[in-house]
Formats: structure tokens, sequence, C-alpha cells
């Protein structure tokens, strides 16, 4: 497989404060390579300069053999970019939606149009297309974002958390979407704050936190790092003092860690059953009621977890 | 050249599908124009203009021949149905009057006024000049208007009386015809006698000037392109601010991660803004045409006004947005500047009546240059008559356009 992404020690400043701190990575052409992270780590300011909207501060990136920074326009030829913001007009129906920023992309006359019907049966939309916008579901309007961002066919697409905010069900058909244009050969870097999303689609993955890249490998790769532990979680009412119960859990034998995150405490020990009976016990001594118990097997969750201390929502 | 084209039509569909946008491009200005026509008695169909019993005061210190031709002239049955006259001594009374806005406009006729154009016998030239003072209502803006036009095309025949008096004297010297002394006495009976022969004959130019008055004096003339040009402003802010709005909803970002550069983008924005408002305009026109028969004027001339004057609002609209940081503070700036620049472009007023600094003041604006154009064409002017308006709008947008691209630039807005 040829690398069609590589990306050499990228920043990204705003001034003072750097929101990218030199993180690498390439991406090989026919993959899915997701950049998981909680909000605020990295992974949008990633994008835009990965698809030459800002300029780097610092370090490259090569897209097809063309640096971003010196020939942003041919960058630009070869990718597709789905915003995590909708970007399309309101005023307009799906298909001059299609039409306007197909021809944005050098799209014209018949190629155009066959091209438009084609996405509009991919989106799902062909029997709505001549709708404004403004009357359609969320959902459908994710679905307008994400077929302007394949209208010309790009080698290189880049899905900004195309999930935020939306229904199960439209959320089920974007991931089911992707997993398509992969299997029709494109290439996708998909950032995304969900543990489940990074772990269904990715073929590598990427942990980015804190404008740093402190993961990257297959799932299997990321996991073995967390080794054989369990993680259990103990979810607590809204009122009830999770950070005692925490501290309390931590300082029982064979508790490799405990953290808060939200109305629950996430454990990390070699067997998560030997643990359970002693955390209630603590829950219930230090006036915590459990509301519910899950085990988990190790996933991008617990690495994250282990990698930074945190929970990905935090 | 094509991406410019394309992002500029989509802008002008997208301001076309605005229905709040909609209302203030093109329902807001012709419900006011209607509106204002019909406090004027546009529609009362009593008259050809719509417009009758002017009340107008006249003060004739004068009391020679000129003075008490204007007199006779604004009293005679041609105009019976047109003004309602009355005359009085003291000219602070007929400016009180006015003031107390219980008249349209006071004529003054300053003593020596004939003296001053005709020598008087035995005289070898004609009397120090004074001046006759037309003091207008500007409530009024539009009467007064007719009352200045009639006392003008008055003027203008007692000056075609003064000059063929003089060329009449001087061909009778080159021929030998009359002694140099005698060249003054000879001059005031030529002048007199034209003068008299104005007087005494309404078929010539003073029933034709007041005819020409009622045919082409019709106010809607005047207020539809004062109302247009106004909701111009806001078209032109608008499309503005449409620029920071799609930098908001991610619109502008995604145009920017195409093969589009930010010069591509900008000009599409600004084509965006000038075909909508040529549109506007466009639509305006033919409306109050169609439903009105409201005549424009030279249509090579009205097209060639409206192309200007969208340019120099485009400008500010420009400006506007180079200024603003918000898509909220262009709606706010750009709703001021739209009724400052009415009024003070003479959308609501005619500034003709306003202090000098006031008339000086408003050449900044696109709606004076504008109005003063639509005048021109609604009182028989062509397309060649419109070199200065035309020039000074056209100026005005490019002269914007430039410091707003410039200021674009620096600031980034055109870029994510």
């Amino acid at each position: 497989m040829a690398t069609i992404l590589e990306v050499h020690n990228l920043v990204k400043k705003y001034g003072d404060f750097a929101a990218v701190k030199g993180i690498s990575f390439d991406i090989q052409e026919g993959e899915i390579f997701s950049l998981l992270g909680p909000n605020g780590a990295g992974k949008t300011t990633t994008i835009s300069v990965l698809s030459t909207l800002y300029a780097p501060t610092g370090g490259d990136a090569v897209v097809g053999g063309h640096s971003v920074s010196k020939e942003p326009m041919a960058v630009r030829q070869l990718i597709g970019v789905v915003p995590q913001d909708l970007a399309i007009y309101d005023e307009l129906t799906a298909r001059e939606n299609l039409s306007f920023w197909g021809q944005m992309y050098g799209l014209s006359g018949k190629a155009l149009k066959v091209r438009m019907d084609e996405v509009l049966d991919q989106i799902g939309l062909r029997d709505k297309a001549n709708q404004r916008i403004r009357t359609y579901s969320g959902g459908m309007k994710r679905r307008v974002n994400i077929g302007v961002g394949l209208l010309h066919r790009p080698r290189l697409l880049f899905m900004d958390e195309p999930t935020v905010g939306i229904d199960p069900q439209s959320r089920r058909a974007i991931l089911d979407s992707v997993k398509d244009l992969n299997k029709q050969g494109m290439t996708v870097l998909y950032t995304t704050h969900y543990m489940e999303e990074a772990q269904e689609l990715s073929d590598r993955v990427g942990i980015i936190d804190h404008g740093k890249l402190i993961a990257l490998g297959t799932q299997a790769e990321l996991t073995h790092q967390v080794g054989e532990n369990d993680t259990l979680v103990l979810h607590a009412g809204e009122g009830d003092d999770v950070a005692a119960l925490a501290v309390a859990v931590r300082a029982l034998p064979n508790v490799l860690r405990a953290e808060v995150t939200d109305h629950a405490v996430t454990i990390i020990a070699p067997e998560a059953e030997e643990i359970l009976a002693p955390a209630v016990t603590k829950a219930n001594e230090i006036g915590v009621k459990i509301h519910s118990v899950a085990i988990q097997e190790p996933n991008l969750e617990a690495v994250f977890l282990h990698l930074t201390g945190r929970a990905l929502r935090d | 050249m094509k991406k410019v084209l394309l992002i500029g039509w989509k802008d002008v569909t997208l301001a076309f599908r605005d229905r709040a946008a909609l209302i203030l491009m093109l329902a807001a200005p012709f419900l006011l124009t209607l509106g204002l026509a019909f406090v004027t008695g546009r529609f009362s169909g009593t008259a050809d203009s719509g417009i009758s019993d002017i009340a107008v005061v006249v003060v004739n210190q004068d009391g020679d021949q000129i003075g008490n031709a204007l007199v006779d002239l604004l009293q005679s049955p041609d105009l019976d149905t047109l003004l309602a006259p009355s005359v009085v001594d003291d000219p602070a009374l007929a400016r009180r009057q006015v003031d107390d806005d219980k008249a349209a406009a006071a004529v003054i006729i300053p003593a020596g006024f004939t003296a001053s154009i005709i020598p008087a016998p035995g005289a070898a030239t004609a009397g120090p000049l004074v001046q006759l003072e037309i003091y207008g209502n500007p409530t009024r803006p539009t009467t007064a208007g007719i009352v200045r036009t009639i006392v003008d095309q008055f003027l203008s025949q007692v000056e075609v009386s003064r000059v063929g008096a003089q060329v009449v004297v001087t061909q009778l010297l080159g021929q030998g015809l009359i002694q140099p002394s005698d060249a003054a006495q000879v001059g005031a009976e030529v002048a007199a006698r034209q003068t008299q022969v104005t007087q005494g004959s309404p078929s010539i130019a003073l029933k034709s000037t007041t005819g020409d008055v009622a045919a082409s004096f019709d106010p809607l003339a005047y207020m539809a392109p004062g109302m247009a040009l106004m909701f111009l402003m806001f078209t032109a802010s608008n499309g503005g601010r449409t620029l920071l709005s799609e930098r908001a909803q991610g619109t502008l970002p995604r145009l920017l991660v195409s093969p589009t550069s930010s010069a591509q983008v900008l000009g599409g924005k600004v084509l965006g803004i000038y075909l909508t408002g040529v549109a506007q305009m466009l639509i305006l026109i033919g409306a109050s045409t169609l439903l009105f028969g409201l005549k424009w004027g030279d249509p090579l001339g009205v097209v060639a006004l409206v192309l200007a004057a969208v340019a120099g609002a485009v400008g500010w609209g420009m400006l506007i947005t180079a200024l603003a940081k918000t898509p909220g503070q262009i709606n706010a700036i750009g709703s001021a500047i739209m009724l400052i620049f009415g009024i003070l472009g003479g959308s609501f007023l005619n500034i003709d009546y306003m202090p000098d600094w006031f008339v000086a003041l408003s050449k900044i604006t696109p709606n004076a240059w504008g109005l003063d154009g639509f005048n021109t064409l609604a009182m028989d002017g062509r397309l060649a008559d419109l070199g200065e308006p035309i020039a000074a709008l056209l100026a005005m947008g490019a002269l914007l356009f430039a410091v707003a691209a410039l200021l674009i630039s620096r600031r980034g807005i055109a870029q994510a």
C-alpha cells in the first residue's frame, strides 16, 4: 500500500497557545485512520491544517506527494472534507448544494449530473433532492454535508466528528456509509471522541490529547498497552460523592487505577470480579448508592484512561 | 472567473430566497413610495400632476416691468389649478407663512430687480445686481420645487430677452443705423418690448412652461428613486454581512479548502452583492413603471445610472463589512447608514433647501448622486447628461472597494 498522507512533526500555534504540538503519523491508501481524543485535544485543528485551511506553524504534511504548506491548491484537489459543523446552504436544495460544491471542485456538465445522482443515491436522499435543506431533519442535513465531501471522488477524505449531535439511527447510517466508502477504496481520516466509533471503524488509531499524539497503532496494539486488565465501572447517582469513592477504591489491593468519569468511578484491575464486592462495600460505607455496574474487556477507553488518568469524556 | 460567477450567482439566489431580506429590498421601498404618493395626492386624479393649489406667497418690492410680469404669471389663469398665490408687502411676513407651513414657498422680488436687468431710460448700463429670492418650505420639497421650476423658467425667458436686446443693439450699431449715444435707450426699449411680449402672450414661453411642469413633475419620479436608493444601501450592507455569516456558518472555510482562492471567494461575494443590487433596482423601476405608469426617462440613462449607483452602494457595503467584526454589527451599522444616507442623500427631503454644508456632505452618499441623475432623467435628460453623477458614483465605488479590499485582506476576513 502506498502512503497517502505523511505528517512530520506538525505544530500549530494560535499566538502563544499551541493547539498541536509536533505530531507525526502516516496513513496508507485504503485505510481508515481515526484520531481519538477528548474535546479540545487538537483533532479539528489537525484536520484544519492537513486540509490547508490553516498553514502549519511548524513541521509539514504531505498529501499524495504535495506539501500542505507549499502546494495547498494541489492538496485540495486530492482531498475531501466533511467538517464537524454543517457547512451547506439551508436555502438551497440538496441538488443545488451538490451542484454548487461539485462545480467548485471543477465538475461540470454530464459528469456533474451523473455524480450528483450517484451521491444522492449513496446518501439516500434522491427522492428528496429538490427540497430545500432547511426542511430536512438534522440527520438528513448531516448526510448532505457528507455527500458534498464525496462528490469529486477524493483520494483522502477527512471526516471531523461527523456524528456529533445526531440521533442513533443517523449515526448508524453514517458509520455504515464510512465503511462502504472504505470498501470502495477511499482512504478516510476520521476524528472522534467516541471510543466505540474508533473501535468499529478503524484499521489504526492515533490517540491525541492536549495537542500531542500519545499512542498510535492498531486496536490490538493499543489495548495491549493496558495488558490483560479489566475495567470495572460503578455508576452512582447525581448527588453522590464519586470522588470520595474513587479515593476509597484506590486504597483497595490490586486496584491499578480508579478515576471519576461523569457520575461513575472507572476502575482498572487485573480481575474486576475480585474488586467488585469490596468496592461496593466502600460505597456503602461512604454513603454512595451504586445504580449499576459494568465490567468491560480491555478497550480504547481503558487505554486512554491508562495513558492520561482521565476519561475520554472529561 | 467561472468560480467567481458561481459564487456570485449562488449569493443572488440566496438573497432572493431570504424572505426577511426581500421585505426590505423590495416590499419596503415599494410600500413607502406608495404611501408617500398617496400623501402627496399622486392618486387623487384632480390634475395631471396629482398636485394642485400650491400655496405660494409673493412679495413684489420691484413694482416694475419684470417684477410685475412675474406676479402676473403666478396669478395667470394658466396656473390657476396648480398654484394658489397670495400677494403680501412684507418679506418677513411671507417667510413666516412658509415657516408656519402655510405656504410651500415665498417668491420675494426685491426692489430694483427690473433695473438690474434692463437699464433705466437714460442710463448706459443696468443697475447693481439684486437677487430674486425663493424661500422654500423644506417639509414640502415637491411643491416647493414646482414653484422654483416655474420661476426658473420665467427668469430664463427674461435672460433671453436681455441677451436678445444686446444682440439687436450691437447689430444696429455695426450697421450704423443708430448712434452710440442712443444705444442704451434703444436696448431698453427692445428689452421692454420683449418682456411685454413675454408677459402678454401666454402662447409662448410661459404657457408652455407651466404645461411642461405639469407633465414632468410627477412626485413619484422623485420619491420612487429616493426610496429605491435608500433600500439599495440595505442590500449592499446585507450582502457584506453574508461574508461574515458564511465564515460563522462554516461554508466559507469549506470554500477555502476547495480548490478556490480567497480572491475568487471575495470576488464572487462582491459580484453577488452587485447583481442583487442591480436586480433590486430594476425590479423596483419595472414595478413602478407598470403599476404607476411612472416615467423614469431615457432607458439607456436609467440602466447606466443603476449600474453606477449600485457600484457606489456596494463600495459602502464592503467598507462596512471590512470594519465590522460580526454579522450583527454589520446589521446595526448598515441600518444606521441606510437611514443617515437616506436623510443626507435626499431620499426624504429635498436637499436643495438645506444649508451648503449639508449639500456638500450629501455628496458622500450614493443616494445624492443617484437622485441627481434620476431627477435629470425625469426632467427629460439623456444618458449624455449623466456624466457627472455616473462618474462620481463609479469613482466612489472604486475608491471604497479598494479601501475595503485592503482592510479585508489585512484582517483576513475572506480567510478562515
